[in-house]
């Protein structure tokens, strides 16, 4: 039995893709990974009044959807604080052309700066450009060939237009 | 659509492109899209349209067309000409020189081994075709497979037809095809399902995303060729989340082909109707497990079951399922349309046909290739491959990812076939091959792989949760030199249990990257053995010292 169709969390727009997104797939509980999708497009992040909120919707646990939401990497609870990101590939053929130096040159840089660059360093799986090796994502684009210090370069450009 | 309407427009369409008398192909695979090739789309097209060039010299995004290495790539038709590393400086020039005196300096030779020792048959039109127009796909033959299948040959037939072939499973187990699809067309069972499982997770792979980037037509067509042999009428696509692109035109592709009334209610006018619909993966490499697999698309936590039953039996909501790899699927159309006994003439006696590759590391061309099984490794390093960069000398190759393992140089002359690999402690995987040279260290290989098994695991069976975190752990102590013959010991052990307990694939073959460098390399983990125990726990989050750093590589080399 589907429950009651309920209200969204709040009177946002955004609601309606996640709206459009449930019903395209009949309100089943097998939309739950699709509706997140959507959610966490739209969003950026699930708090916890959209997971309630599908939940309800769907029809299924919250703990399911919780316990689904934790599970995938691609999902996230919390919002991305910095402005920035900037994504370092670790598949194989990036390490082997120098991503682990790659990483720990941008981790010296920002994680241990005491001022807290608005820039967020995060490393990924394989990123299948291996062709491009060793690969890093700025922004959602993605530059290859790279260098500790033309990687470097890059960051201290989004630095110094923020200042 | 009717058959004489596919007939007539594939031939509209292959007409109205001998009509132009030039074309130029920008390659968009992801590779080249890294540098940019979209731009370069745009400012081909601005040029074009500045010299008035527009009608009789069309501009495309094509698919992959390989060499990743000399990318961005701009190929002219029909002159067969292509430019390598080309930017936007180069932009009128390029379109200057169309019909005229190709611009050397840019030219990338296309009569070196990379080209002329493949065989392409599942990449046949990647690269050739703009994989977001149908017009294009039908005009080299689209869905004509498809024609053949629903009206000359039954169910049966077809799948007659894919046994004899000797396919085999190109996602990693080597399972024969023809076998899978005769169990599910066995099942009694009204509801059937045919899922593409296109959640290529192993670092350094790429041959998927290819594929469904480059020609995802032909994937819609053999997944519908699928369905009517094995009697299922729906079919999911299940796609790596991160591939934006691949999603994207898939998504595409499928509304053309519902449009064109090549996916739907009675296609061709026959009896059989077909329906597709794609799904995101999550960023779970676990997912890739046939049966997690299953669980993802039902919307669950994508964690393995054990099986049997399997999902040929048992799969998708308690219906026969029929699971294949994008790449075994592309190879069913062209079985269908030049016959079992050509694609059986390819390859060696237990591994027939062609077999994409994502080479990859330390050699000279990288990029996406597609050979007969039964070359010999050596032919594709040293002569498709190019040989090593930087006057280093070759090492080891590694196949099949985080589940395979590595080949010594003595190994070069094994010809690729599945068997053959597993006899000398590798497996064809998925197909990323990947060089290494007298720089890596074979432990500091077998670590990375565990780390990537150690963060993947799924967390449901014991032997992989902790297994892959105490060898993970006892290879970063062999590596920063802290390790005794005692800890040695303990993880050929810990190989052993792990590999003979676990779940699914994914905790069982995680061993196999250290079982083959320790066949094979066995001096490099001694060599790091202290003989005084330390009793410092090594944080898990330890790494050994970064290796020294590159310039740009090999960019033209």
């Amino acid at each position: 039995m589907k429950a009651a169709r309920i209200a969204p969390p709040s009177e946002d727009k955004r609601w309606r893709v996640i709206d459009a997104t449930m019903r395209r797939h009949g309100y089943h509980a097998h939309a739950l990974i699709e509706t997140l999708h959507a959610t966490q497009e739209s969003f950026g992040f699930l708090d916890e009044d959209a997971l309630r909120y599908i939940a309800a919707t769907l029809g299924v646990a919250l703990s399911h959807v919780y316990g689904v939401a934790t599970f995938y990497r691609r999902f996230t609870l919390k919002p991305r604080g910095a402005r920035h990101t900037c994504v370092v590939c670790t598949g194989t053929a990036c390490h082997l052309k120098g991503a682990p130096a790659l990483l720990e040159a941008l981790q010296q840089r920002i994680d241990h700066d005491p001022t807290n660059p608005p820039v967020s360093i995060l490393a990924a799986r394989c990123l299948a450009s291996c062709g491009l090796a060793p690969a890093v994502v700025f922004d959602g684009k993605v530059v290859g060939n790279l260098t500790p210090d033309l990687a470097l370069e890059r960051i201290e450009k989004w630095l110094h237009h923020e200042s | 659509m009717n058959p004489e309407e596919l007939h007539q427009l594939a031939e509209q369409h292959a007409h109205a492109r001998t009509q132009i008398p030039h074309r130029i192909r920008v390659c968009a695979g992801s590779s080249c899209m890294g540098l940019h090739s979209d731009q370069l789309v745009n400012a081909i097209q601005r040029e074009l349209k500045q010299q008035g060039l527009e009608k009789t010299c069309p501009v495309s995004g094509v698919g992959c067309m390989g060499l990743c290495s000399a990318g961005p790539l701009v190929a002219i038709d029909p002159d067969g000409i292509l430019y390598q590393h080309v930017s936007e400086a180069d932009v009128s020039a390029i379109v200057a020189s169309v019909g005229n005196e190709p611009l050397e300096q840019l030219r990338c030779p296309t009569d070196i081994p990379f080209f002329t020792r493949q065989k392409r048959v599942v990449l046949e039109h990647c690269g050739q075709i703009d994989p977001e127009r149908i017009e294009d796909a039908l005009a080299v033959g689209g869905y004509t497979a498809l024609l053949t299948a629903l009206t000359e040959m039954t169910p049966a037939e077809v799948i007659t037809h894919v046994m004899r072939s000797g396919l085999r499973g190109r996602g990693g187990a080597g399972y024969p095809t023809g076998l899978k699809w005769t169990t599910v067309a066995k099942a009694r069972n009204p509801r059937k399902f045919v899922v593409c499982n296109g959640d290529e997770g192993d670092p350094g792979a790429f041959m998927d995303r290819g594929v469904m980037e480059g020609d995802p037509h032909r994937v819609i067509e053999a997944m519908a060729i699928a369905g009517y042999a094995v009697g299922a009428s729906e079919g999911y696509f299940f796609v790596r989340g991160e591939y934006t692109t691949s999603v994207k035109r898939l998504r595409k592709a499928i509304m053309q082909a519902e449009r064109n009334g090549l996916l739907g209610a009675n296609i061709f006018g026959t009896p059989f109707s077909f329906t597709l619909e794609v799904r995101l993966g999550a960023g779970a490499f676990v997912s890739g497990e046939e049966t997690a697999l299953i669980a993802s698309i039902e919307g669950r936590r994508g964690t393995p079951t054990p099986r049997p039953p399997y999902p040929a039996e048992q799969g998708l909501w308690g219906c026969p399922t029929l699971i294949n790899n994008v790449a075994t699927l592309a190879s069913i159309p062209p079985i269908i349309n030049h016959g079992s006994e050509w694609y059986a003439s390819m390859g060696t006696a237990n591994s027939k046909g062609t077999h994409v590759f994502a080479l990859t590391g330390k050699v000279v061309n990288t990029g996406l290739i597609e050979v007969p099984l039964g070359t010999t490794l050596r032919e594709v390093i040293f002569e498709i491959g190019g040989g090593i960069p930087n006057g280093h000398s070759f090492k080891a190759v590694q196949m099949g990812g985080p589940s395979g393992g590595c080949i010594p140089a003595e190994h070069l002359d094994t010809p690729l076939g599945y068997e053959a690999l597993q006899r000398i402690g590798a497996m064809m995987g998925s197909g990323g091959i990947l060089v290494l040279d007298d720089t890596s260290s074979m432990v500091e290989v077998a670590r990375f792989f565990m780390e990537f098994c150690m963060t993947e695991s799924c967390g449901k069976c014991v032997p992989c949760r902790v297994g892959t975190v105490q060898m993970h752990h006892l290879l970063t102590r062999i590596s920063t030199g802290t390790a005794t013959a005692h800890d040695l010991a303990l993880l050929e052990s810990l190989c052993d249990l792990v590999q003979h307990t676990s779940l699914c694939g994914l905790g069982r073959s995680a061993p196999n990257p250290v079982l083959s460098t320790l066949r094979y390399f066995r001096n490099e983990y001694e060599a790091s053995l202290t003989s005084t125990p330390s009793n410092e726990l090594i944080p898990l989050t330890a790494r050994p010292p970064a290796p020294p750093t590159q310039g740009p590589n090999g960019k033209g080399a």
